[in-house]
This record gives structure tokens, sequence and C-alpha cells, in this order.
């Protein structure tokens, strides 16, 4: 009978669990968060190049999950992305990152800057901000440095400098007043290191250290860990107490008594 | 909201910027004058309250004779000028020459229309063809299409629509319309909040576009006080 009339399953998706979920939440059931990183990122392009630095916080709610994340992609040779929130951007990068060096086997080129910029946005658009990767994105390519900033939603623009994530006001107040056209490494690395630690000291969801990308023509330096922004103090004195600081008042011994032990053979288990 | 001293910031939580949607609170115009057609924005993008970029680029090369103004979301409108470029550039190799401007309008206005309930995007069409010179079409949210000798868009348009009805003469001379074009956006982004930042103006005629900036200390200045 089954061979003659299959049982065939209803295509498409199931949406069973989204009317479980919203009857669970009407009773008072609070739903599990996802996890998102407080963040701060940022890129400038300057005189070689672009330079992109991020925060190396992940929270998970109030607790600090993870206080020496990496959160700068690579993307291609030429191409990095600093990103913030969730997994989705790792997985997000990885992909786009896949496809990019297929294309570049394909095409025989070096693949440029618009090229990842269009991939990562049509696939977000796509997810209608569902896929919560906010990136900056910059590279070197065969028309120079480029900057990119793309949001969840999958807009992007092309600027000349960029902030993302929850420490992005902090940090963009040291670029509005720092950056200039054609910095040189120096400078640009060092204001980085200054808008990273903007955010790292005035936003609550970032800190640790600060990693550094400085992507030229031809070469890419990635510089894990460029800066503590505060390391850990040390302890002037020992704060443990030499033994018999505390005064014996009273001793008083007690007896155990002895405990007798009975043994007890196994049974065979009954397999007949 | 006080600043918090102990405890968790409530940034994180639900007013995050992640949250909202970025769009283009936005003033945009188009205008036809004699030999083409003036378009022109302000160049202010936020997210909620946060300015996002101060220099962006609202106004969108289709084809080297079209262009579109964009207001509403950043990533719908984006997309579909994306889209509309891919189609009419296809479209302009099939042809062996430059797609007319109304065609451009109809792309816009059917992807508007057919995706009417999940896109937010407000758009002018504005171009240059052999058949009918300078055109505007102006595609608003629900995916009408309707040509116009001058258009406006976007939030800051509301304050400007008498000043446009007042200035506006059909077949103005270039210098008259770009100065017309530039006094509309200057008043629309002093009265509205979420415009703001330089006047970016492209001229289409049939050379081709040429493009201008007017930075925010040469905006012109009317009554201040």
């Amino acid at each position: 009978m089954l061979v003659l009339c299959p049982e065939v399953p209803t295509p498409g998706f199931s949406f069973e669990n989204c009317k479980r979920n919203a009857l669970l939440e009407n009773k008072g059931f609070t739903v599990p968060k996802a996890t998102k990183t407080g963040t701060t990122i940022v890129g400038i392009i300057y005189k070689d190049g672009v330079i992109l630095g991020a925060d190396t916080r992940a929270t998970e709610d109030t607790t600090v999950a993870d206080k020496n994340c990496e959160k700068i992609h690579y993307l291609a040779p030429n191409i990095c992305c600093g990103a913030g929130t969730a997994a989705d951007t790792e997985m997000t990068t990885q992909m786009i990152a896949s496809q990019l060096e297929l294309h570049k086997l394909y095409t025989n080129r070096v693949c440029r800057v618009a090229t990842a910029n269009q991939l990562l946005k049509q696939y977000l658009f796509r997810y209608q901000g569902h896929i919560g990767a906010a990136l900056i994105l910059g590279g070197v390519d065969v028309d120079g440095p480029h900057l990119y900033q793309i949001y969840p939603h999958g807009s992007s623009d092309h600027l000349p400098f960029i902030t993302m994530g929850s420490g992005s006001l902090a940090a963009m107040s040291v670029f509005e007043s720092g950056w200039k056209p054609n910095l040189d490494e120096e400078a640009g690395v060092l204001l980085v290191r200054n808008a990273i630690a903007a955010g790292v000291f005035n936003d609550l969801g970032s800190g640790s250290n600060i990693d550094v990308c400085i992507i030229r023509k031809g070469s890419t330096d990635y510089r894990r860990t460029y800066d503590e922004a505060n390391k850990k103090g040390i302890r002037q004195a020992s704060y443990r107490y030499p033994r018999g600081t505390t005064r014996v008042l009273s001793t008083k011994i007690v007896d155990v008594e002895e405990v007798s032990v009975q043994r007890i053979e196994p049974e065979r288990m009954d397999t007949a | 909201m006080p600043p918090i001293f102990s405890g968790h910031p409530t940034m994180l939580e639900e007013n995050d910027w992640r949250n909202a949607a970025h769009s283009t609170g936005t003033s945009i115009m188009a205008a036809e004058f004699a030999g083409g057609v003036i378009i022109g924005a302000d160049s202010r993008t936020t997210t909620g309250a946060y300015i996002a970029n101060r220099v962006s680029d609202k106004l969108t090369r289709i084809t080297d004779h079209i262009y579109c103004c964009r207001s509403g979301s950043a990533a719908d409108t984006q997309a579909i000028a994306d889209i509309v470029s891919y189609h009419l550039n296809f479209h302009g190799m099939e042809l062996g020459e430059e797609p007319l401007v109304e065609v451009g309008a109809a792309i816009f206005r059917e992807l508007c229309y057919n995706y009417r309930d999940s896109l937010m995007a407000g758009i002018l069409v504005a171009g240059w063809d052999k058949k009918k010179g300078g055109q505007i079409y102006s595609v608003p949210i629900g995916g009408m299409c309707v040509r116009q000798p001058v258009s406006i868009g976007g939030s800051g348009s509301s304050y400007v629509y008498g000043y446009v009805d007042a200035n506006f003469k059909p077949n103005m001379s270039k210098d008259e319309c770009i100065q017309f074009v530039t006094n509309t956006l200057a008043l629309a982004m002093s009265r509205d909040g979420s415009s703001g930042g330089v006047i970016r103006l492209g001229i289409i005629t049939e050379k081709g576009v040429e493009r201008r900036v007017i930075l925010g200390d040469q905006l012109p200045k009317f009554y201040e006080d």
C-alpha cells in the first residue's frame, strides 16, 4: 500500500516551532538570546594602503566570554575583514573567502575589494538582516586601497575611515579629530590604536587587547595583540598570612569509632 | 536616559544600532531644464540618531545617461539599483544603443511594485535619451511610476513643496536650474533633521553626466534666526 500511495512530506519550511515558541513566550518563558559581541572595529585608508583595527573582547550578555578573541578575519591575501557580532561574521567571511579563492583561480587575477563587497552585500541582503554580520572590509587591489562599511541588512558605503560596533562612537571621535589624507604608516597605526583604545576604555562591550592589520600593495601585515590597552598590575607585596597568625584558643581531640565493613558476595544473574 | 555607573549598558540591549535598519532620511530632487535634467541630493545616512555616513552619494549611476536618486532603506535601494543597472546593461547590449529612461523607470517600477510589501524605497529615475530628451520619473513607495518635469523626494521634501511650486519654470538655463536645485535642497536640509551634509549634484545632458559638490560652508543661506 505504501508503495502505491507513498506518504509525501509537505514541501517547504515547517513553522511549527515558531507557533510553539510564541505560545511559550506568552506564558512567560524567557527566550534564550544569541551571543552578541559588543565591539570596536575600525579601518582607515593611509598613504600606502589600509589599516584595520579591532579590540579582542567577546561578550555573552554581561560576562566576558573570551578575553582575547580574533575579530580580523582573512578574506583573500590582499583583503581582510574586521568584524563584529556573533558567529555569523565568522561563517560569512569563511564562505566568502572560499568564493573569492575560487574566483581568483577561475579568472587568474588578484581579487578586487569591490568583488568582495558585492558578494557580501548580496549575501546579507538575501537574509534581510537576519545574519547579523556588520563588517569593515579593507584591501588593496589594482585600483589602489579600498575600505567598505557593510551593514547586516546589505547596504554598503565606500569611505576613507570607518568605525563600527558599540564602541564606534568613541572611536569615531578619534578619527574625526585626527584623520588626514595620506597619513604615513606610523601615524596611521597610532591613530588606529588610539581609536580602538577609545572604544576599549569608554565602551563596556569592548575591551582587552588591540589587534591591527596593515594591508599594503603586495604585502599584508597582521599584528595580533599589537598593544595591550590595559596591562594587569603587579601586586606590591605578599598578602599571605604566616602560620600561627591566628591564636589557638582551645583544643579538643575526639576519637573516631571503628567502622565495621560488611562484605556482600555478588550473586550470579539468572540467565537460564 | 541617565548615565548608569554599575550594571550593563542598555546600549547593548534593545536600542542597539544593529537593530535599527540603515536608512536614508533624505532630501532628493530632480528637475528638467533646457537640454537635460539636474539631479541633487544631500549626503546624510542615519542609523537611528547616529549619522553613519556624512558624505554619502545617493545619486547612483544606472547607465551613462540614466541616474537615480535613492531614498528609504539604504540596503533596499542599493540592491534595487544594482539589479536595474544589470538589466539595463544587458538590454543596452541587446539593443546596441543607449537604453531609454522610460525603460529604466519601468524596471524600477516592476521591482518596487512586485516587492512592495518587503521594500522601503522611494526612487527618482532621471536621465537623457534620444527619444524624449531629459526626463524624470518618480517611483514612490507603493511602486507607482509617473513622469514629472520636476520632482522631490525623501523626508526633507515635505518642507519645500511650496518653494518648488513657486520657483520652478520649464526650460530654465543650466545655471538657473542648478541654482534652483541647490536652493531647494539647502532649504530642505536646514529644516529636516535627517538631511544634511553637502549637496551632491548631477547634470545629465546628451554629453553624459557632470558631477558637482557644494560643500557645507558654501551652501546658500536664507533666513536664519
